[in-house]
């Protein structure tokens, strides 16, 4: 069993209650912090933990957090993003259903350290009955004195804000969901400036991740150098892996970064192997928008190294033969998957939630999609995988946000190590193992919920 | 003042100027296209990526290359910048990715339509040896609607550059059209029918650089390029009255603001002064329009499509016949 | 495009009214925008589901803002509704994770069995049908959203059957 930072109490009964969390150790994080320590050495902690965003990006909160202009003097602003909407991952749901006390406490202790009195949580909208669960929360911890004005006398004042969303992938983007919170269309914004300098309502603002956040509470009471010892490398600490596809046990999963993927999808203890007769494909290992990998490229890395759970290790290669960590949704497919069926798939999420604000991604995205289409109905000819390959090329690291990037990766990927199938869709598409079963009941009656 | 590289070309510039104001002081064939950015409506640029350019060195403190190209309309110039534009075979290989993902979704129909010869987009694509897409797909679609008695949307022709609503946030007190939906099938529209209608509302024809929002008055008359611009003023207290008049003979076909060497314009006319003054008496004429900015049509690289066009159908006022011709395309 | 006007004026209870009230209050001073994303929920709940011209010109006027301002924002959001919707609204994720699990299987077998395609109203005006995309539930698949709960593994047409007695039970009480 791999240390738990996180969920280590996720499985008690009602530790979404205040009393209850507090007897497992809640807020002692805030105490110590608030009591014991100043702003800067909560931000020196974190620095030397060496804690990265979990939203995706993977950049150094404590860099992060440093950036916050506290100069000026103008209120600053911290947003965690609970938008949660990339494919494969649904991790910080978890979290919040389970602990939300311990994401507050994060934010509390995180608000102290950049000098913050007022945090919004920008949840997705879809998240009814999480929004109830953090506003009941909130409701507890403020008569308990956690939040509001003066926490625990220290005459440190905090109010927290749930705010919805309301269908839309790309306020997910830091700068998109703050254009959201001020009450606008999702559309990101033109950096520079940067949040840390113009952000919520034109003032300083940090945006953290869900996951991101609630690693604040151990670091606080553990110190910096105790979480840089767990994990590998540059890779430290633990992560949430929301797995799924198909495997025998899919789930929400904490891990110590640098566990090898191999171990980590047929370890019973993890994701329990394929789920049935069929033998491994690819897998996606961080949602929906990083690369694919062959099951040869899954399991080690082009220099025969076996592959691990970790920054470095998923990326190792470049795009190549290499791939990301990023959100940590972590999807499986088995050999009656049809590769050129996903990346149509995931052609249309990305055309359907571009925010149509630059030509590259609102066109590119739809002719993608109309592209896949035509080759996984077995229309497609080989010019048109060329096609594809071009078009792609054309959105990726021309427009105005990642999302554009994350349209173009999954199908240069798919390209690059499936081009045998998408050439297969062109010549026998009725042998598509994937077109022959969607008739079929797709019954994997295996998991249940937990 | 900032030094900066631009093609090779260095120039002085304030601190806070983009890049693409840099190029244009220096002028010439490095300045990169602009569809979205006007340099008179704040917050717009960054949408369309047809000045992407690319950056070589940061800035002499940092003399790193930036990773990706940048828009250069809203990429601040640094100190020891320096930049490529069509001196850099990326900038023009994803120029022309630019130009042929506008076109997915455009009608291309310049032969129709009223836009043609001062349309920036036709401009932009004939540059860039690209006249289709190797998109066989569907186009959207929409109808042409009024909105209002002057002007009518092309929605088809649409890039979505944010400008026309820009324009009516900063001239009018209450905007009544918007863009609505999201991604490839955002659309400008009012959403419920409604005439957009104020003193200034003729501007965002203006500031259109293609041919989505076109003035009614004029659709069908004339094509640009037979027409005399002549700068003329009235005095108006509503405006500067500084327009200019396009005239066949002593008849004025249409007023328009007058743009600068990029397309822009910087004072805004009323609409008084763009559809109710179509003697040339109520007009002060100063004299021909000084000069023209470029396009496809002035650069007589034109012809072949516009001998397409049936004559008649511009020599008078016609929407009737007009609207059967459309009908037959 | 068209636009909904459903021809009758929108009004708020005034529990409702009270909680928009409260809702704007928690932004700060000169904020009242950020309240338009969680109003225009609330105006859909009031307004039985979906949001018509009226609802939103009533939105805009309790915030301040032009209309055109809220039609942009309702229209970018892919959980408002522009047209009336049935009672309940079944939203089948249709994404990749869930795709593999039997995404187009459950639509198929909903769609059978309620005898409506998607983007249509059952004849009772009890359901309507979906697709959305990933609703962060990839591991549970295939699943659907109605109303405030998700109902996931729906991997049989037992599980099915029951998901939609049990909707029109509560239907009727
Ligand atoms: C299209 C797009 C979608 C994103 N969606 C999310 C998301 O749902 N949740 C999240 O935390 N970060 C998301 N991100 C990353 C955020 O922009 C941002 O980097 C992150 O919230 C920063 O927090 P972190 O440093 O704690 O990871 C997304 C980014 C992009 C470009
Ligand atoms: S890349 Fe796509 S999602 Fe991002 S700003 Fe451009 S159009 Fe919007
Ligand atoms: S808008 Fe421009 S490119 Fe499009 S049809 Fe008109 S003239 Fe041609
Ligand atoms: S109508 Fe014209 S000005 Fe308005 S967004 Fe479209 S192209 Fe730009
Ligand atoms: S002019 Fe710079 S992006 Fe459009
Ligand atoms: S793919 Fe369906 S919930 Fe994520």
């Amino acid at each position: 069993m791999g240390k738990r930072l996180l969920l280590e109490h996720a499985h008690v009964e009602s530790i979404d209650r205040l009393d209850v969390y507090r007897r497992h150790g809640g807020y002692a994080a805030v105490e110590k912090a608030l009591k014991s320590m100043s702003p800067a050495e909560v931000v020196e902690e974190v620095k030397k933990s060496g804690l990265r965003g979990r939203g995706g990006a993977g950049f150094p909160t404590g860099l992060k957090w440093s950036f916050l202009d506290k100069k000026s003097g103008r209120p600053r602003y911290l947003v965690c993003n609970a938008d949660e909407s990339e494919p494969g991952t649904f991790k910080d749901r978890y979290l919040m259903e389970k602990l939300p006390h311990l994401l507050l406490e994060g934010i509390i202790v995180s608000s102290y350290a950049l000098e913050s009195h007022c945090a919004f949580i920008y949840v997705r909208g879809e998240f009814r009955w999480i929004i109830k669960i953090l506003e009941r929360a909130i409701e507890e911890a403020c008569a308990a004195g956690w939040l509001g004005k003066n926490i625990l006398g220290t005459g440190f004042d905090l109010d927290i804000i749930v705010h919805p969303g309301a269908g839309a992938y790309i306020c997910g983007e830091e700068t998109a969901l703050l254009e959201s919170l001020e009450g606008k269309r999702g559309l990101p914004r033109i950096k520079p400036p940067f949040p840390a300098v113009v952000g919520l309502y034109g003032m300083p603002t940090v945006v953290n991740n869900v996951e991101t956040l609630a690693a604040t509470p151990w670091i606080v009471l553990n110190g910096g150098d105790a979480y840089a010892s767990i994990g590998i490398g540059k890779s430290t600490g633990t992560k949430l892996i929301s797995a799924c596809g198909n495997i025998r046990k899919p789930g929400v999963y904490e891990i110590e970064l640098g566990l090898s993927l191999e171990e980590f999808l047929y370890s019973d203890e993890w994701c329990g192997g394929m789920e049935g007769a069929y033998g491994l494909k690819a897998v996606v290992p961080g949602g929906s928008s990083v690369p694919i990998l062959p099951a040869s490229l899954a399991l080690k890395t082009a220099s025969g190294q076996p592959r691990l759970l970790s920054y470095e290790s998923l990326a190792e290669g470049g795009f190549e033969s290499g791939s990301m960590l990023g959100s940590g949704g972590f999807i499986v497919y088995d050999e009656a998957q049809c590769i050129v069926r996903n990346t149509f798939n995931f052609a249309r999420f990305y055309h359907h939630e571009s925010c149509g604000q630059c030509s590259p991604c609102r066109e590119g995205t739809g002719w993608l999609e109309r592209i896949l289409h035509k080759l996984e109905e077995g229309h497609g000819t080989l010019a048109d995988i060329d096609l594809l390959w071009d078009v792609q090329k054309k959105i990726e690291g021309n427009t105005i946000c990642p999302l554009g990037d994350a349209a173009a990766w999954p199908v240069a990927s798919a390209i690059r190590h499936f081009r045998h199938e998408f050439e297969e869709h062109v010549h026998h598409p009725e042998r598509c193992l994937f077109r022959r079963r969607q008739a079929a009941v797709p019954v994997n009656a295996l998991a249940e919920p937990v | 003042m900032i030094r900066i590289t631009i093609d090779d070309i260095e120039t002085q510039v304030e601190e806070g100027t983009t890049i693409l104001n840099a190029a244009r002081k220096i002028g010439g064939k490095i300045v990169p296209p602009a569809m979205c950015y006007y340099s008179s409506l704040p917050g717009s640029g960054g949408k369309c990526r047809a000045c992407l350019v690319k950056v070589e060195q940061a800035s002499a403190r940092d003399p790193r290359p930036m990773p990706k190209l940048v828009a250069s309309c809203c990429t601040p110039a640094q100190d020891g910048m320096v930049v490529r534009n069509i001196t850099s075979p990326e900038v023009i290989e994803a120029r022309k990715g630019v130009v042929e993902l506008l076109l997915v979704n455009h009608p291309l129909d310049c032969p129709i339509c009223d836009q043609a010869g001062e349309c920036d987009l036709q401009n932009f694509a004939y540059e860039h040896g690209l006249e289709k897409t190797r998109s066989e797909f569907p186009r959207r679609t929409f109808d042409p609607i009024d909105i209002g008695p002057h002007i009518q949307l092309h929605m088809t022709r649409c890039i979505l550059c944010y400008r026309c609503t820009l324009v009516a946030d900063q001239l009018t007190n209450e905007r009544v059209h918007g863009i609505l939906w999201r991604g490839e099938v955002s659309e400008i529209s009012t959403y419920i029918q409604k005439a957009i209608d104020n003193d200034f509302s003729g501007n965002m024809i203006d500031v259109c650089p293609v041919g989505a929002l076109t003035d009614k008055h004029f659709r069908f008359r004339n094509r640009v390029w037979f027409l005399n611009p002549m700068d003329a003023h009235r005095a108006c207290s509503k405006c500067s009255g500084k327009v200019v008049l396009w005239l066949r003979g002593k008849e004025i076909y249409r007023v328009t603001a007058r743009k600068d060497a990029y397309g822009e314009v910087h004072d805004f006319i009323c609409n008084a002064c763009r559809w109710e003054h179509y003697d040339l008496n109520d007009w002060v004429v100063e004299g021909p329009r000084s000069f023209q900015p470029w396009s496809v049509i002035n650069a007589n690289k034109y012809n072949a499509q516009t001998k397409e066009l049936p004559d008649q159908l511009y020599s008078k006022l016609d929407n009737r016949r007009w609207n059967e011709f459309e009908g037959v395309t | 495009m068209l636009a909904v006007r459903s021809g009758k004026p929108v009004t708020f209870s005034a529990q409702a009214l009270e909680q928009a009230q409260q809702i704007i209050r928690r932004y700060p001073e000169g904020q009242k925008k950020s309240a338009l994303i969680p109003i225009l929920h609330l105006a859909q709940e009031q307004n039985g589901g979906f949001l018509s011209v009226e609802a939103m010109d009533y939105v805009a006027e309790m915030l301040d803002l032009s209309p055109i301002e809220v039609y942009e924002v309702a229209t970018f959001y892919t959980m408002f509704h522009l047209k009336p919707v049935g009672r309940y609204v079944l939203e089948v994720c249709h994404t990749g994770p869930c795709e593999i699990k039997g995404a187009e299987w459950l639509l198929q077998t909903l769609k059978s069995k309620l005898g409506v395609d998607e983007g249509e109203i059952t004849p009772d005006g009890l359901f309507s049908i979906r697709r959305v995309e990933c609703l962060a539930a990839c591991g549970y698949a295939p699943m659907l959203q109605c109303g405030e709960r998700y109902y996931e593994f729906l991997n049989t047409e037992e599980k099915v059957e029951a998901l939609l007695e049990h909707l029109r039970q509560n239907a009727n009480t």
